[in-house]
């Protein structure tokens, strides 16, 4: 019946929606960032552990759509063991991805993350992907306690 | 069910046949915005291309057709609402700056540090900010009234919200995000024992059902055009003439004037007094035409047809297992807004959209209400007259499988 939404909701979203990975609090964590959308009221707390520059843990809180969560969720997952600087740089290729600025971005070497290029088609949605990854970026940055997509 | 020229009434408007992604549309956002019939789509070409210049000004042909019709429309406005006087009958960009211009116009007049406003937990939010704005100008007090789990609002404790300090109560006629018709016959009688001017919100309202502002005894009433098959951009403000006579105009410029010198402006009568500058003259006229379809319809046979419509999705709504509605009044029009178990209303949205329904999801500029039902968000259905029982099983069936895809 939504066969035209194949592209959106493929079923590792569902996976990660039903299951969020890392979906807990890190007590003694280095950086905690919250990001809302209000438009839609998606919020999310964003929990880094470092060691060094490099991310030793990473989870989040919150609630949202399924694109969000599944977003934030896999985030969390492939952000653990790169440093900053690599994830700084994974945000830009990821918001790249979503908005649809490169076309010629290579889908393979986003791995896991490829499953959300699908919003680029569904412009109301784009942030609802971004969202977990612009706090990763204010987190990043640690400049910002909280972020807003509006 | 009523018998309704439900065929004839889609015939007339031409967006129905629309395909969203190959599907026939299902347009049931009409709480946002409603769609319009070939007579308002007419009314506008036929302006552009017969009739149109600037108004109250030369004495050329055209600018006379053009001031005959934009009037002819302010005349179908005082009918269509039963107000006493053309006078009453202001032309605003839509319910928002109707409500702005009170609150900037009577409300800097009349308020003062410590007086209050009273309002209630289940306004949009331009029946709150506009007084938030006008509390933090003069130091007043913005009151608000509760609302019950059914999201009806609490009249006793309304009630006793009015005080001796009490300048102006402003509520929602009916509610956008919950459907709620809300007493305001009631809440004006209250209000006026003790001398306290109403605005009642009309957005909602006006598009479901016959409103008679002199029945009604409020002192203002405010809609947009664009919910009642007009085009946006156009609103009314009523309000009583004595009221409005002792207001200070809202903005100045042309056509508010009687007499300007650098010295001193001597201002325009009413309704002028209040319409600075050009106004929507295309789309006052096609508000006119809006009104003219409606009453040959009837604001009271649309009213019986809409409630049969609600009656029927809320039945089947209430027989999805893991669906709440959110907004259950005992007096109620046809909105349905729910919520669904571990599904956010954005997921929803999208996933009808692809099955060529349109329905809102998200807060309904009203977060307060979001926040009293401890939801971010819901998503609603909103019918309008050219809905139908079949479109409300088309939408039960998308509900019924987005639930089994999220599983």
């Amino acid at each position: 019946m939504f066969d035209d939404l194949r592209d959106l909701y493929q079923e590792v979203i569902f996976d990660h929606n039903r299951n969020p990975r890392n979906f807990r609090v890190i007590e003694d964590a280095d950086r905690k960032v919250e990001g809302f959308n209000p438009l839609c009221g998606d919020h999310l707390t964003l929990y880094l552990k470092l060691d060094g520059d490099k991310i030793v843990d990473a989870s989040f809180q919150g609630s949202g759509c399924a694109i969000s969560t599944a977003s934030v969720s896999l985030m969390t997952e492939i952000v653990k063991g790169k440093t900053l600087e690599e994830a700084e740089e994974l945000f830009k290729q990821f918001h790249e991805m979503t908005t649809g600025e490169d076309e010629d971005i290579q889908l393979e070497a986003m791995g896991k993350l490829a499953v959300l290029a699908g919003v680029r088609e569904y412009p109301a949605r784009v942030k609802c992907a971004t969202l977990a990854w612009h706090t990763l970026d204010a987190a990043i940055k640690n400049q910002e306690t909280s972020i807003s997509t509006e | 069910m009523t018998i309704f020229p439900i065929d004839k009434i889609r015939a007339d408007f031409p967006i129905l046949d629309e395909k969203i992604r190959n599907k026939p549309l299902v347009y049931l956002d009409n709480a946002a915005t409603c769609q319009k019939p070939k007579a308002v789509i007419d009314s506008i070409s036929h302006l552009f291309e017969h009739d149109y210049a600037n108004v109250h000004r030369g004495v050329h042909t055209l600018s006379v057709r053009s001031t005959d019709l934009y009037e002819g429309a302010r005349k179908k406005v005082k009918q269509f609402i039963n107000a006493q006087s053309e006078k009453e009958i202001i032309f605003v960009k839509g319910t928002t700056e109707a409500i702005n211009l009170v609150a900037q116009t009577y409300g800097r007049s009349n308020i003062k540090a410590g007086d209050e406003i009273l309002i209630t937990a289940m306004e949009h939010h331009s029946n709150i900010v506009p007084w938030q704005m006008l509390c933090q100008q003069t130091g007043a007090v913005l009151k608000v009234a509760p609302i019950n789990q059914q999201g009806e609002l609490m009249v006793a404790d309304f009630e006793k919200l009015i005080s001796d300090k009490t300048r102006l109560v402003s509520v929602v006629h009916m509610s956008n995000a919950l459907g709620t018709i809300n007493p305001v016959k009631q809440l004006i009688n209250m209000a006026h024992a003790h001398n306290i001017p109403v605005l009642l919100d009309g957005a909602q309202a006006i598009p479901h059902m016959s409103v008679d502002v002199q029945a009604l005894d409020c002192d203002f009433y405010a809609f947009s055009g664009h919910k009642l098959y007009g085009p946006s951009g156009i609103g009314v403000l009523y309000g009583k003439q004595a009221l409005l006579e002792a207001m200070p105009p809202y903005q100045g410029g042309g056509d508010m004037i009687r007499k300007v010198t650098f010295e001193e402006t001597e201002y325009n009568g009413l309704p002028y007094k209040f319409e600075a500058g050009t106004p929507a003259i295309a789309e006052a006229i096609a508000l006119g035409a809006a009104i003219d379809y409606l009453s040959a319809v009837g604001m009271d046979t649309i009213a019986a047809y809409e409630a049969e419509l609600l009656a029927y999705a809320t039945a089947a709504a209430e027989k999805i297992e893991g669906l709440r509605i959110i907004g259950q009044a005992a007096d109620k029009g046809a909105i349905l807004s729910f919520v669904l178990d571990k599904i956010h209303p954005h997921d929803i949205g999208t996933m009808l959209d692809s099955l060529g329904i349109a329905v809102r999801a998200g807060h309904h500029c009203a977060m307060p209400v979001m926040d009293f039902f401890q939801v971010p968000a819901t998503a609603r259905a909103s019918f309008a007259m050219y809905n139908t029982v079949d479109e409300i099983d088309v939408l039960m069936d998308g509900i019924k499988s987005l639930i089994e895809v999220f599983g």
